[in-house]
């Protein structure tokens, strides 16, 4: 076979070509499930603009975004930061960005990673099915967009950034975590929106009807809970409970829930949505190159950026900055096929499920089936906690001194496995504050309550901004408190409702 | 099969409205910023954009997330030398790697969240606000100032410009006029033919006739044209005069010896912020370069900014040549007339009454504002004390002193303050 090409330079036919023989390989050979693609050539402004839209092809106006477009622009200006060199849509067509200037080389690496890679993981992955729905999101952006901009001219560019401001910082918390959201469509989005406004001030109406009917007889019975049981979903209760919000504000509030939905899969999914677009760059593009399809130029290139975006820098670095996710997730993958392949003694006491099974079925199980959380505590070998030497470290504030609770040895294994699981959890990595009460028939104050995790505190300066922005939602007081494990209060915030809040 | 998009060719502007509403929110600190950031620029970069700071803490999104405190267990790869049980001390300053704190979203990094603003938001920020004081729109000037604005139909014109809709409404009405006596005979002749039929009289002939009648009229009717070039109209565009305002500002400097080269750096540099700021908001304005030191000359823009050229100081003949230039060329009638001066305030004893008395008479009756900025560190000279008995009787004469660069935009913009009770 001669190669597809041999300088660096691409060109479209090129472009088409690499992407008929990757798809050969991704598709045919290696069974991928995936959407359609669109992949979409584009400069490097477009993509510091698609950088400050959160990826998205379109996106509402806010000035959060052009804070984020400034301070991208100028470190690329500076050449303090190359641009990420692909971003890719979950949507359906599956869109992936390449950009001019990448050589053919990057070209193919992007396609290989982006729209076989992320775009099958996207396809396949259990969160995502059940949590995003790919064919509608760039339509219901479109919506959004526009309903913001019709917005901005009815009642002011302020009023809406001042609202978008308050719920963009609630924004972790408007997600629902366990029940799976109505699906979007534009029509209907569109159709029920003025139904929904109205439906929704009737109701909030009349929850706040202010005639308490309390009889005679109960007088002096505790006061009906509201909420009857305490939410996690912030911006949820807001959008149907709070007082005085108006309708264009609730649709407001929506959106921006909405949206945080269909980003938190991905926030769940880091190690193995990466780790798996890598390894599919790199198996497919080492399987270009078996067929003769590429030069030893081509892969000398390839390696040297694969080898790159895969190193994990050790805790004693300078540049150390945490676990990089595409390190671990790509060598888990490759940790998966290799058990599946050539097991060891070990592996088979540990694993023996996997050992000497198909690899491509594992792997694909794998992937559709967990998130990060669950994936490493369900896949973390004994041998790559070795290879990375991976050690936890405890840190208590009661104590002086940290303590390395765990190591790569025998006893620390499995210490070590479920600790760096627990560190994907989202759950623990955020605050859990949920609603907690409304004082329904004194002064309509909120309660929200932080429950502590390992006595962990929340950061007082963020927590008490973040509330001033609730209270502005909510439009009465508002309280937030942190209860450590026996339900004790620890800390306190307070936020009266008054006009100081109209402005932050 | 995957399908491409070149996309190369859309915008790429896609953040500009992120990027201005960012600019909108925080213009309150960027304007300070500007501010503080052009006290250290030299003349020639103010043509260029500005590095910007504000203060992180000002543009930052809060969330929640957790402080320091509790436990919290922290999985890091790399182990050299520890084992398990190892106790190691807290690393101090926030706790970098092994203390596995996230000093960076802590909040507690209190860099400044730098970045560039482009010439043209720069000079936007710069001079917002500012305006020539006392601006009268006066004259109605030449051909340029002409606008085209809409004015009705006309019968004739080019094709281009015929108005579809007026010409077939004007064709229908006249279709409608010509036909309706017409109409209403054959309306008539058709009874008529009726009639005769219905009487069932034998006389044919009587019916023929009629038939012919009947047949002549639908002839008529039919040979009305459906348009008629008399039909046509053509929208009609006149040129407007727009009233605009004429304006002039004349530059008097002062390169005598006594200005040093520190001092005539910082008159430029007031000058050609005057020069941008005019530029930049005003189309039509003239600038008028007035260079003295014992003598005064009219020079060119280049001239004024860059020669070097120097001697004794006879402010007078600078506002001499003001005057006769104003006679000559801007009859007061017409023209809005400004003009700033830069001096050190040091003069010929004599010459400083004699200022006084022709910024009176002759200057100040014309002038729609005159400015006066002194640049010295020492006490004022006989030249202030002159200008100041002016001030004390002309509302619109202004005098400021500048003692360092730092002072020279403050100034500034002291003096072209937007005054909203005074405008035109």
């Amino acid at each position: 076979m001669t190669p597809i090409s041999t300088g660096s330079e691409w060109t479209f036919d090129l472009i088409d070509e690499y992407d008929r023989e990757i798809r050969k390989i991704a598709v045919d050979e290696f069974k991928l499930d995936v959407y359609p693609n669109q992949l979409e050539v584009i400069t490097a402004e477009q993509m510091m603009d698609a950088y400050s839209s959160v990826g998205m092809p379109v996106n509402y106006h806010h000035w959060s975004f052009g804070k984020h477009f400034v301070s991208t622009e100028k470190s690329y200006k500076r050449g303090q930061m190359g641009l990420a060199y692909e971003i890719v849509i979950n949507s359906s067509p599956c869109i992936a960005y390449l950009m001019e200037e990448n050589s053919m080389t990057m070209q193919a690496l992007v396609i290989a990673h982006a729209a076989y890679g992320h775009n099958s993981f996207f396809k396949g992955n259990y969160l995502f099915r059940a949590w995003t729905d790919a064919s509608a999101i760039v339509d219901y952006l479109v919506f959004a967009k526009s309903y913001i901009s019709k917005c901005e001219e009815r009642y002011g560019i302020d009023a809406v950034e001042e609202l978008l401001d308050s719920c963009h910082a609630l924004m972790n918390y408007g997600v629902d975590r366990y029940k799976r959201p109505q699906k979007l469509s534009l029509a209907e989005e569109q159709a029920r929106q003025e139904e929904r406004e109205q439906y929704l001030q009737m109701q909030v109406n009349d929850l706040w009807r202010t005639i308490p009917r309390r009889d005679r007889d109960d007088a002096n019975r505790e006061p009906p809970r509201f909420p009857a049981e305490p939410q996690e979903n912030l911006l949820y209760f807001i959008e149907k409970s709070a007082p005085l919000l108006e309708p264009w504000q609730r649709e407001l509030v929506r959106i921006v829930r909405k949206v945080a939905q269909y980003f938190y899969p991905q926030r769940q999914t880091q190690v193995m949505n990466e780790g798996w677009a890598t390894f599919w760059h790199y198996t497919i593009l080492n399987r270009l190159y078996e067929k003769g399809l590429v030069t030893d130029g081509f892969m000398m290139e390839f390696l040297q950026s694969h080898t790159n975006v895969v190193y994990q820098p050790p805790v004693t670095a300078r540049w150390y900055n945490g676990i990089n996710p595409y390190a671990l997730g790509f060598a888990m993958y490759q940790d998966i096929k290799r058990i599946c392949e050539n097991p060891t003694e070990e592996d088979r006491a540990w694993f023996p499920d996997l050992a000497g099974s198909d690899w491509r079925t594992s792997l694909e199980f794998a992937m559709k089936n967990f998130k990060d959380e669950s994936f490493i505590s369900q896949y973390l070998s004994p041998k790559l906690i070795r290879e990375f030497r991976l050690f936890a470290i405890r840190d208590d504030d009661l104590e002086d001194k940290l303590e390395v609770s765990a190591i790569h040895d025998e006893n620390g294994y499995r210490d070590i496995r479920s600790k760096l699981a627990e560190q994907y959890n989202l759950g623990s990595r955020e605050p859990n504050i949920q609603v907690w009460s409304v004082n329904v028939r004194g002064d309509r104050s909120l309660t929200l309550r932080h429950t502590m995790h390992n006595r962990r505190p929340l950061d007082e300066g963020s927590a008490q901004e973040v509330l001033k922005h609730v209270g502005r939602l909510w439009g009465f007081d508002v309280r937030l408190e942190s209860a450590d494990s026996d339900g004790s209060i620890t800390q306190r915030f307070e936020v009266k409702s008054n006009l100081e809040l109209q402005r932050l | 099969m995957s399908h491409i998009i070149d996309r190369r060719l859309n915008g790429k502007n896609k953040s500009a409205v992120n990027r201005e509403r960012f600019l909108r929110r925080f213009k309150a600190q960027i304007k300070e910023a500007v501010s503080r950031a052009v006290k250290g620029r030299s003349i020639t970069d103010i043509e260029s954009g500005e590095k910007v700071s504000i203060p992180v803490k000002d543009i930052s999104e809060p969330v929640f997330h957790h402080g320091q405190g509790g436990v919290r267990e922290q999985v890091h790869p790399g182990n050299e030398e520890f084992i398990r049980g190892d106790r190691i001390a807290r690393p101090q300053g926030g706790g970098g790697g092994g203390g596995g704190g996230k000093a960076s979203q802590d909040g507690e990094g209190e860099d400044d969240f730098v970045f560039e603003l482009s010439r043209e938001e720069f000079l936007n920020v710069f001079f917002d606000d500012l305006a020539l004081p006392n601006l009268i729109k006066t004259q109605l000037m030449g051909v340029e100032e002409l606008k085209q604005v809409r004015a009705g139909y006309t019968n004739d014109g080019t094709p281009a410009n015929i108005s579809i809709v007026r010409s077939l409404r004007g064709a229908l009405a006249r279709r409608v006029a010509m036909a309706a006596p017409t109409l209403a005979r054959l309306g008539e002749a058709e009874e008529d033919l009726d009639a005769l039929l219905e009487s069932d009289d034998e006389s044919t002939q009587e019916v023929r006739e009629q038939r012919k009648r009947i047949h002549l009229l639908r002839e008529k009717l039919g040979s009305i044209p459906f348009i008629d070039p008399f039909d046509l109209r053509y929208n009609n565009r006149i040129q407007q005069p727009k009233p605009t305002s004429q304006a002039v500002m004349f530059c008097i400097m002062d390169v005598s010896g006594s200005m040093d080269e520190q001092k005539k750096d910082m008159a430029k540099r007031f000058f050609i912020l005057l020069y941008l700021f005019l530029q930049r908001n005003y189309d039509k304005i003239e600038v008028v370069f007035i260079r003295h030191h014992t003598s005064a000359v009219e020079v060119n823009e280049e001239d004024f900014f860059h020669s070097r050229e120097s001697g004794g100081t006879v402010v007078s003949s600078a506002l001499n040549l003001m005057a006769d230039i104003v006679k000559k060329r801007y009859s007061s009638s017409e023209w809005n007339i400004y003009a700033a001066q830069a001096s050190d305030g040091d003069n010929w004893d004599s010459d400083s009454a004699n200022c006084g008395r022709i910024m009176e008479e002759q200057l100040l009756p014309y002038c729609q504002y005159f400015a006066y900025i002194e640049i010295t560190e020492g006490e004022p000279q006989n030249l202030w004390y002159e200008y100041l008995k002016v001030k004390e009787r002309q509302r619109h004469f202004a005098m400021q002193k500048i003692r360092s660069a730092s002072d020279i935009y403050p100034v500034f913009r002291e003096l072209f303050k937007r005054q909203p009770a005074t405008r035109a």
